[in-house]
C-alpha cells in the first residue's frame, strides 16, 4: 500500500472505450519511465456493465495489480439497460461510480462524468459523506459537454485523461504522441483540442489538495507493453508454428486473433472452424502432413478436444494446445479467472495421460514455455499444453523489446527427410517402421510425412505394430506403451537436468516458512513474500509452471527446507495441492491452502493476511473473501 | 526441390503396388460390401496416375475405418466421425496430396455429421466416401442414421420412430460439388466414379452402398440396381441444382421400398475449391506450407519485429 504508486482505474460500460483508452495511457505511463501492469475485469455482454481496468504504475517493477487502488476515472455506461426506469438491476448509469468506491484507498481521487449522472443519484449513493469518512477527493467534470463542444461525445474519454494527466500534474507529450500514432486529421485535431482544455479546465477551476502525483521513472532499456495472450502467440511464432485452428470463446480468443491477424504475412494458415473437435483434429491433421500447428479453447471447448488429444498421444502427432481457463463448472464465470481446470487438463481422454503441461506465472514466462512447449512436442512427439487463465490473458505488462530479440526455431525436431528415410528400417513389404521399439532413443521412434518417398505408414489410434497396423498381441501391447511412456520420462531428465528450471523462486533462500502457487497467481504472491519478509516473517516462495511431468526433485527440497507450506491457488478446491500430495505422496501435514474463487485474482494483501491467519496463527478470521484449508490431520 | 518426392512422380503403376505386405488380407466378413469400396480404389488410383506414397487415405472408426489398413498407401485411422478435419488440415499443410477420406454411415452422418456439413459447405478438394450399410457393423447391428423408419435392432426393439437421414440432399444443401452415390454390387460404376470424384477439383462425395450381410441387408438386396444416366426412366442435368435435388430425393424414397438408384447427382466443376478460395483472399501461402520446414534458405519471421504496436 505504498504511496510511490499510482493505481489508475479507469471504469464505464462495455463498448464505452475502456479497453483502448487504458492501453493507451499505459503506454504513456511506460513511455515516462514507469512500469506498469493492467487488471481487465469485465462482464460478459457486448455492450454495457460493468467494466474497468486497473494500471498500476510505480518506478520499481510492478507484478500483480496490487492493493485497492487510487485514482477512479468513472466514465458514464451510454449501454446502460432502462435509465429512465427502476430496474431490478438497479440504476446502471451511476454504477460505474458507485460501483468501485469499496476498494479506493483512503486519499484517493474521483473522477467522474456530471455530463452523464444526475446529481440526484450521484446524492443517492453518499459520495459526500463517503468521501469525507475516506479523505476522498473529488472532482465533478463535464467530460461529456467538454467533448461534444470540440468533437464527439464518444470523445469523452481523452477528456478524462486529461483531467487525469491534470490532477497527477503528468506532461502531455506522452499522451499527444500516442494519439497521433492512433489517429490522423480532424479526429486528432478535436482529440487533443479536448485534451488540452480539459487539462487547463482542471488547472483552472480546483485547487489541488491531493497528495497523489504520478510516479517518475527511467527505463534502461526500451519496453514493450503487452499481454499473456500476445506472449503465448509470439513465442508460437517464434517456434515455427504457422498453423492454427479453433472456434471463438472467452478467453482464449485472444491468442486466436492475434495469430490470425499475423499469419497471412508470415506464409501461415488460420482456420476457424465448425467446433473444437475438428479444431483439434485439424492441428492433429496439419501435424502429421509436416506443418507446425496449435489450436486451443477454453474450458468448454477443451472438453471437446478430449478424444483428438489422445488421439495425438496415441499417434504421437505433436501438437500444442492452450487452455486458458475461467471460472467454471459449465459455463461458469465467462469473463472471470480461475485455475480450476488443472486436474482436468492433466487428465482428459481415455487411457494413461501422454502429454506435457506447462503453466506459465507471468508474461516472460508465457513466451519461454510456449516455445519450449513446441519444442519438445516435436522432439518427442507428443502433445504439450499452455494452460493460462483469464487473468495472464488479458494483463499488460511492460517487458523489454530484447528479449524478444532471438533466433526462430522451426526446427521439425524427430522428423526424418527423404535422405534419412533411406536408412531408416523397413519392414519387408517396404513399410517403413514409424512406432519402432527396437531403434526408438529416449522412447522416440523417429517419424515421416505423407509424401515422402520411403516413409509409408499408417497412423492409428488403435494400439499398433512398428508399422502402424492395428495390433493386440500382449507383448507389442507391452513394448508400444512402455516406449511412449519413456518419452514423458526423458523429458522429466531434460527439464530437471538439462534446462534451466522453469520454476520461479523468490524470497529468502533459509526461510521457515514457505508458500506455494502456480499460474498466474505468481505475481501477488510475489509481492506478499516480499512484504512478509519485510514485516519481519521467514518466508520463500515457488511459483512451479511444469505441471506434467511434474518437477519432483525441486518441490521436494523446496518442502524439505521448511516447517509449513502454504499452497495459493485460485480455485475451490485445491486442486494444485492435490496434485502435489501425489506427484510427492507426502508433506500433506506440511501444507495448508489458501483459495479464492470469488471471480477476481488474488491481491498482494489477501495473501499477507492469509498467511498470518493460517500459517503465523494469528487467531482472526481472513476478512477477504478467500477459504483456508488447513493441513492434514490438523 | 521438393521434400516430398514421392508427389507427382510419373511412372508405371501397378494395382498390386496398393496391397499392402502385412494383411494383405482384410478381416471384414465374407460377402461385406466392404470389399467392393477397397476393390475400386486399387482400380482407380493407378488409373488416375497416384502412386502410394502421394495419397493420404484418412478414415474414421468402425469396419469402414479398417480401409487403410488394407489399402497401402499413407494412412491416418483417426477417431469416430473425425476423419474429415485431419483430412481438411492435412490438405491444407500440403495440397500437393492426394487426400481422400473414408467412414462409414454412423461415422459420417452421425456422429461426423457436423463436419461433413462444414467439408461440403467449404468445397475442400478431396474424396469423401461414405460406407452406407444403413446400420452400425462392428458394434454388432443397432440401427444407424440412415437405418430405415421402423428398423429393429437391439437398440430400437419396437422398430425406429424416426426416418431416415438424406445423405444426398444433405450433401447438395452444404455444398459439395460432386455428389454420386454407387454400390458395392455394381464394381465397375464404383470404379468409374471414384476416378471421377478424386479427379474432382472439390469436395466430392460418395455415397457408396456397402452391404452389411452380417446384420442387414446381403448384396441380394442392393440387386437389381439402376444406374440414372443409363436408365430411359430417369433424365435430369447433373449440373441443375434444382433438377439433382428432386433425383436425390426420390433416390432416397425409394431405397427402403427397394428400388435402389445410382449413379452421379450433382457436378459443379465452376465453383472454386477451398484452396483457391483461401488463396484468393490471401490467406493460404502459393507453395505447400509442409515444403517451407525443408528449406534452409527460408527465412522465418520474428516475434521481435512485431514489437513496434507494443512500444
Amino acid at each position: 500500500m505504498s504511496d510511490d504508486e499510482l493505481i489508475w482505474r479507469i471504469a464505464g460500460g462495455s463498448g464505452d472505450g475502456i479497453d483502448s483508452t487504458s492501453q493507451n495511457f499505459a503506454k504513456a505511463l511506460m513511455r515516462s519511465g514507469l512500469h506498469v501492469f493492467t487488471h481487465r475485469h469485465y462482464p460478459s455482454r457486448i455492450r454495457g456493465g460493468h467494466t474497468y481496468v486497473e494500471i498500476r504504475a510505480a518506478e520499481r517493477e510492478v507484478q500483480s495489480r496490487g492493493d485497492g487502488y487510487n485514482f477512479l476515472l468513472s466514465l458514464g455506461d451510454s449501454f446502460a439497460r432502462n435509465p429512465q426506469e427502476e430496474a431490478y438491476y438497479g440504476n446502471e448509469e451511476i454504477k460505474p461510480l458507485s460501483e468501485n468506491l469499496d476498494e479506493l484507498r483512503e486519499g484517493g481521487i474521483i473522477v467522474y462524468d456530471e455530463g452523464l449522472v444526475s446529481e440526484e443519484d450521484v446524492e443517492a449513493i453518499n459520495l459526500e459523506e463517503r468521501a469525507e469518512e475516506n479523505n476522498w477527493h473529488v472532482f465533478p467534470m463535464d467530460l461529456r459537454g467538454l467533448a461534444k463542444e470540440h468533437g464527439r461525445e464518444v470523445m469523452r474519454n481523452t477528456a478524462g485523461v486529461g483531467v487525469t494527466a491534470a490532477l497527477l500534474e503528468m506532461e502531455l507529450e506522452h499522451i499527444e504522441d500516442l494519439m497521433a500514432d492512433a489517429m490522423s486529421g480532424d479526429v486528432l485535431e478535436a482529440n487533443l483540442e479536448i485534451l488540452h482544455e480539459a487539462y487547463e479546465t482542471t488547472q483552472e477551476e480546483y485547487e489541488f489538495e491531493h497528495d497523489l502525483r504520478a510516479p517518475t521513472g527511467e527505463h534502461e532499456s526500451e519496453q514493450a507493453l503487452l499481454s499473456g495472450s500476445n506472449a503465448i502467440a509470439y513465442g508460437a511464432i517464434d517456434a515455427g508454428c504457422r498453423f492454427i485452428a479453433g472456434y471463438p470463446m472467452t478467453p482464449w480468443t485472444d491468442v486466436f486473433t492475434i495469430l490470425t491477424q499475423n499469419f497471412p504475412d508470415m506464409g501461415g494458415i488460420s482456420e476457424q472452424v465448425e467446433d473444437e473437435v475438428a479444431a483439434a483434429a485439424l492441428a492433429v491433421g496439419a501435424s502429421h502432413a509436416g506443418v507446425k500447428a496449435m489450436s486451443g479453447s477454453s474450458g468448454g471447448g477443451f472438453a471437446l478436444m478430449s478424444e483428438p488429444l489422445g488421439l495425438a498421444e496415441m499417434t504421437e502427432t505433436p501438437i500444442v494446445l492452450v487452455e486458458s481457463m475461467r471460472a467454471g463448472p459449465s459455463t461458469g464465470m465467462p469473463t472471470k479467472p480461475e485455475q480450476s481446470d488443472l486436474e482436468f487438463v492433466l487428465y482428459t481422454s481415455q487411457g494413461d495421460s501422454q502429454r506435457v503441461v506447462f503453466a506459465p506465472g507471468n508474461i516472460e514466462e508465457a513466451y519461454e514455455q510456449t516455445r519450449l512447449a513446441f519444442e519438445i512436442a516435436w522432439d518427442y512427439q507428443i502433445p504439450s499444453i499452455i494452460i493460462y487463465d483469464q487473468k495472464l490473458s488479458g494483463e499488460n505488462k511492460n517487458v523489454d523489446v530484447e528479449f524478444f530479440d532471438r533466433e526462430p526455431a522451426p526446427d521439425l525436431g524427430s522428423t526424418l527427410t527423404e535422405e534419412e528415410l533411406k536408412e531408416a528400417a523397413h519392414d519387408a513389404s517396404g513399410k517403413f517402421k514409424r512406432f519402432d521399439y527396437e531403434n526408438a532413443e529416449d522412447g522416440v521412434a523417429s517419424r515421416s510425412l505423407p509424401g515422402q518417398k520411403g516413409g509409408r505408414y499408417l497412423a492409428t489410434g488403435n494400439e499398433h505394430s512398428p508399422v502402424g497396423h492395428i495390433e493386440e498381441d500382449p507383448d507389442n501391447r507391452v513394448f508400444q506403451m512402455e516406449r511412449r511412456l519413456e518419452k514423458l520420462e526423458a523429458i522429466r531428465t531434460e527439464l530437471d537436468d538439462e534446462r534451466e528450471s522453469n520454476q520461479t523462486y523468490f524470497g529468502e533462500e533459509d526461510a521457515e516458512y514457505g508458500i506455494i502457487t502456480w499460474g498466474s497467481s505468481q505475481g501477488a504472491v510475489v509481492e506478499a513474500v516480499e512484504r512478509l519478509n519485510d514485516a519481519g516473517h521467514s518466508v520463500k516462495g515457488v511459483s512451479v509452471s511444469d505441471m506434467m511431468p511434474f518437477p519432483e526433485q525441486e518441490l521436494t527440497e523446496f518442502l524439505e527446507g521448511v516447517d509449513e507450506a502454504m499452497v495459493v491457488e485460485m480455485n475451490a478446491t485445491g486442486q494444485f495441492r492435490g496434485l502435489l500430495q501425489k506427484e510427492l505422496g507426502a508433506y500433506g501435514e506440511k501444507l495448508t491452502s489458501l483459495l479464492k474463487f470469488n471471480g477476481n485474482p488474488f491481491e498482494p494483501a489477501e495473501i499477507v493476511e492469509g498467511y498470518e491467519v493460517n500459517v503465523a496463527d494469528e487467531d482472526r478470521e481472513p476478512t477477504a473473501q478467500v477459504r483456508i484449508e488447513p493441513a492434514a490431520g490438523d | 526441390m521438393s521434400a516430398f518426392n514421392a508427389i507427382g512422380e510419373e511412372r508405371e503403376i501397378d494395382r498390386d503396388e496398393f496391397t499392402p505386405g502385412v494383411e494383405p488380407q482384410p478381416t471384414w466378413c465374407p460377402g461385406c460390401g466392404d470389399f467392393g469400396v477397397l476393390k475400386s480404389l486399387k482400380q482407380a488410383l493407378p488409373e488416375v496416375g497416384k502412386t502410394p506414397e502421394e495419397v493420404l487415405t484418412v478414415t474414421g472408426i468402425g469396419c469402414s475405418g479398417k480401409l487403410n489398413s488394407y489399402l497401402d498407401t499413407y494412412g491416418f485411422h483417426t477417431i469416430h466421425g473425425r476423419s474429415l478435419p485431419v483430412a481438411r488440415a492435412a490438405k491444407l499443410a500440403n495440397p500437393e496430396l492426394e487426400v481422400i477420406a473414408a467412414g462409414g454411415d454412423g461415422d459420417g452422418y452421425g456422429i461426423g455429421g457436423n463436419h461433413f456439413i462444414h467439408s461440403a459447405r467449404e468445397n475442400h478438394d478431396m474424396t469423401y466416401i461414405v460406407f452406407n450399410n444403413e446400420i452400425f457393423g462392428l458394434t454388432k447391428g443397432q440401427t444407424s442414421p440412415t437405418s430405415p423408419k421402423g428398423h429393429k435392432s437391439k437398440t430400437q426393439p419396437s422398430g425406429s420412430a424416426k426416418t431416415p437421414l438424406r445423405p444426398l440432399s444433405l450433401s447438395l444443401t452444404s455444398g459439395a460439388s460432386y455428389i454420386a452415390r454407387t454400390a458395392a454390387v455394381n464394381p465397375n460404376q464404383a470404379k468409374e466414379i471414384i476416378k471421377e470424384a478424386i479427379e474432382h477439383d472439390g469436395f466430392a462425395h460418395v455415397d457408396f452402398l456397402t452391404q452389411c450381410p452380417t446384420w442387414n441387408k446381403d448384396a441380394r438386396q442392393y440387386v437389381p440396381y439402376i444406374d440414372v444416366q443409363e436408365s430411359d426412366d430417369y433424365d435430369f442435368d447433373i449440373t441443375d441444382r434444382a433438377e439433382a435435388a428432386e433425383m436425390m430425393r426420390e433416390t432416397e424414397d425409394v431405397l427402403n421400398e427397394g428400388t435402389v438408384l445410382t449413379g452421379r447427382y450433382y457436378v459443379d466443376e465452376d465453383r472454386p475449391s477451398y484452396t483457391q478460395e483461401k488463396k484468393a483472399v490471401g490467406e493460404l501461402p502459393e507453395d505447400p506450407l509442409a515444403e517451407r520446414y525443408f528449406d534452409d534458405d527460408a527465412e522465418w519471421e520474428r516475434s521481435y519485429d512485431l514489437l513496434e504496436r507494443h512500444t
